[in-house]
């Protein structure tokens, strides 16, 4: 178990570097100039010299990128994240107000897409072929070609501009103070983010939990099962969910990444000011210190998602339970 | 106690039984596959008869065809009776688990997260249950830590024992065992299928699909010899003793190649699916074959067993047969 861990560690170790390495790369190849986009190009015409100097200092124009990646990878090993350039707020500060916004949408959406995916993928698995079956498969195949931010539009078209069920934006109503944001608003201005993400998600592990479940279904086992008498629903239960739970949490724990990612373009959309809106701002804005960050938070997060399946494979499939407390 | 068999109840009896597969030949075209046809067989209460035949004859389809346990795409013609009564699938549904049981072949019947102790009993957590599966474990030599094991945790012997105990778990009137000894050492083999021995002197009829006419031997009381999808003959367990006591040239030749009793071949192999022969399935092989073997072959009663074959009815077979051993 140690091994296992501190292995797991330096692979952590190893991703956060490629990671954050990649994504500075990235953003110091980008063409954007970080005053004109910042300041505007009409206010960087009317400074002065030596206002210019400062601010290309502030934006850290002039200095060697290997100079700055190294040195903002040295303070964050000592725990400092930097200040971020754009909020003028230290990188944790932004990132732990982002991160709170997007995390109940995101938290909902992975629940949702996850127990509604396997519920679907488990009913239309049992019985191939019949009707439940081929409107969980058409929905699933649907959705899974669907981009999320274009239903994400849809949705937002339709349920907010259409029906005005639900805000346009943002995730808490315009021109109140904070102190007067109720739960309700907060979840009223969720709902459509959250849908959108989820109805995507909902595919994957649909399709995968039901390819499985007609695994399960025509195998031996439940032959046997069904030669001794046993209940459809009593096979489907106790045969066919505690085979199917495995896979399909494994794959909702990798599928956190895909939430990620999905909500980078949703926040987009819906205007939410979430931790996706703020790392599309960090890289379009050269906000390098910002940017970093959002990076290593996601990447350490998706990485625990990996961890958590590997965890839980262990504690509930007995073949590898015991293989593990026998040392192999 | 051979009387008192011979006496038993009829429990299961099988008449022109076949089992087809459909499936897409070249384009739109369906095609059935015939993989049992005309099967005949009867199992008595207290009496253990082995189907006896190579693999690839379409042993476990038999199985599966008796407890209604058929895939999609396959379907089941003939008559199949269980204690007088046609087994329809709503009786099926009824019997199958408590009246009638099936031993399965192998640990992949058993569900692999699933402790076995808890597969023997159907999941059933009451003390009843409880009570009779330590019983059941105990009768094959099984403490109660052996319940606590995973499917993958079991050596071969183990499996049979455990995949046994959940045929006696219930109160079986009629038991199928497809294939129970695969992969076990004569000694060992030999233990599983007295097992089954006991299970029909306990009342209860057994039928036993192998592939090991020599085990077979050695606990049935009567012999089916199925070959190419279909049974070529019947015959007391006694029967093997001698040569000339046995009806088909097939089961001449199965005999002869045993080790035992020259370790003889008979050239060619075994017909499958779209392959057949017409009429009898064996002529191609048969020495004795003729014109009218290419016409189908009744399965008629002859010398206390039940033979396919035109020669052996008329009693050609035991002189030919003799002389071209000798």
């Amino acid at each position: 178990m140690g091994r296992f861990l501190a292995g797991k560690c330096l692979r952590l170790a190893v991703l956060m570097f490629l990671v954050s390495f990649g994504a500075f790369v990235l953003v110091s190849m980008s063409p954007l100039d970080p005053l004109s986009t910042n300041v505007g190009q009409a206010a960087l015409g009317s400074m002065s010299q030596e206002q210019v100097a400062k601010m290309e200092a502030y934006w850290g124009v002039g200095t060697p990128p290997v100079e700055r990646f190294l040195s903002w990878a040295g303070n964050f090993l000592r725990g400092d994240m930097g200040v971020s350039l754009l909020y003028r707020r230290p990188v944790a500060e932004v990132i732990l107000v982002k991160f709170k916004n997007s995390l109940w949408v995101m938290a909902a959406s992975w629940l949702l897409s996850g127990l509604a995916g396997a519920g679907m993928g488990i009913v239309a698995g049992i019985k191939k072929g019949s009707w439940p079956d081929r409107l969980v498969s058409a929905y699933a195949w649907v959705t899974a070609s669907t981009p999320g931010f274009w239903l994400a539009l849809l949705l937002l078209t339709v349920f907010a501009v259409w029906l005005q069920w639900f805000p346009v934006g943002l995730s808490v109503p315009i021109g109140l103070e904070a102190g007067q944001v109720t739960v309700a608003d907060r979840a009223a201005h969720g709902v459509l983010p959250v849908a959108a993400l989820s109805m995507t998600g909902i595919s994957h592990i649909a399709l995968h939990t039901r390819e499985k479940m007609i695994a399960v279904m025509e195998s031996d086992y439940v032959l046997f099962a069904k030669a001794r008498g046993e209940s459809p629903w009593r096979i489907a239960w106790h045969h066919g969910v505690r085979n199917i739970l495995l896979p399909a949490m494994t794959l909702q724990f990798a599928s956190i990444s895909e939430i990620f990612g999905g909500s980078i373009l949703v926040e987009q959309v819906f205007s939410y000011p979430g931790l996706g809106q703020a790392a599309v701002a960090a890289g379009l804005g050269g906000d390098v210190p910002l940017l970093l960050g959002i990076t290593v938070i996601s990447a350490a997060a998706v990485f625990g998602g990996n961890l958590a399946a590997d965890l839980l494979y262990g504690v509930i499939d007995p073949r590898i339970r015991k293989g593990r407390r026998r040392g192999i | 106690m051979e009387a008192e068999r011979e006496g038993g109840e009829v429990l299961l009896s099988v008449e022109h039984l076949s089992v087809s597969f459909t499936r897409y030949g070249r384009g739109w075209k369906q095609k059935k596959l015939m993989a049992v046809r005309d099967l005949n067989l009867e199992v008595k209460a207290g009496e253990l008869v082995a189907v006896v035949g190579s693999s690839g004859s379409g042993k476990s389809l038999l199985a599966h065809g008796i407890m209604g346990l058929l895939p999609y795409n396959a379907s089941r013609e003939g008559k199949v009776m269980y204690r007088n009564q046609a087994l329809t699938q709503e009786r099926l549904k009824k019997l199958r688990g408590n009246e009638m049981v099936l031993v399965p072949q192998s640990v992949s019947y058993l569900d692999p997260l699933m402790k076995v102790g808890e597969q023997v009993r159907k999941g059933f957590r009451d003390p009843q249950s409880r009570k009779k599966c330590r019983e059941v474990l105990a009768r094959y030599g099984l403490g109660e830590e052996a319940g606590k094991l995973y499917p993958f945790e079991l050596s071969g012997g183990m499996v049979r024992r455990i995949l046994i105990s959940t045929a006696v778990q219930e109160q079986p009137r009629l038991v199928i065992a497809d294939e129970p000894t695969p992969g076990l050492h004569m000694e060992a083999a030999v233990r599983v299928m007295g097992h089954f021995q006991e299970i029909a002197k306990e009342g209860a009829g057994v039928l036993v699909i192998t592939h090991d006419l020599d085990l077979a031997l050695k606990v049935a009381d009567r012999i089916v010899v199925f070959y190419a999808g279909t049974n070529l003959e019947e015959a007391a367990a006694g029967d093997f003793r001698d040569e000339s006591r046995l009806r088909h040239p097939y089961t001449k030749a199965l005999y002869r190649a045993m080790p035992q009793n020259g370790f003889c071949p008979v050239p060619g192999s075994q017909p499958y699916g779209d392959d057949l022969p017409k009429g009898c399935v064996f002529w191609p092989r048969c020495e004795l074959a003729e014109g009218r073997c290419q016409k189908p072959v009744p399965y008629s009663r002859f010398r206390g067993g039940m033979v396919r074959c035109w020669k052996a009815a008329e009693g050609v077979c035991e002189k030919t047969g003799s002389q071209g051993r000798r």
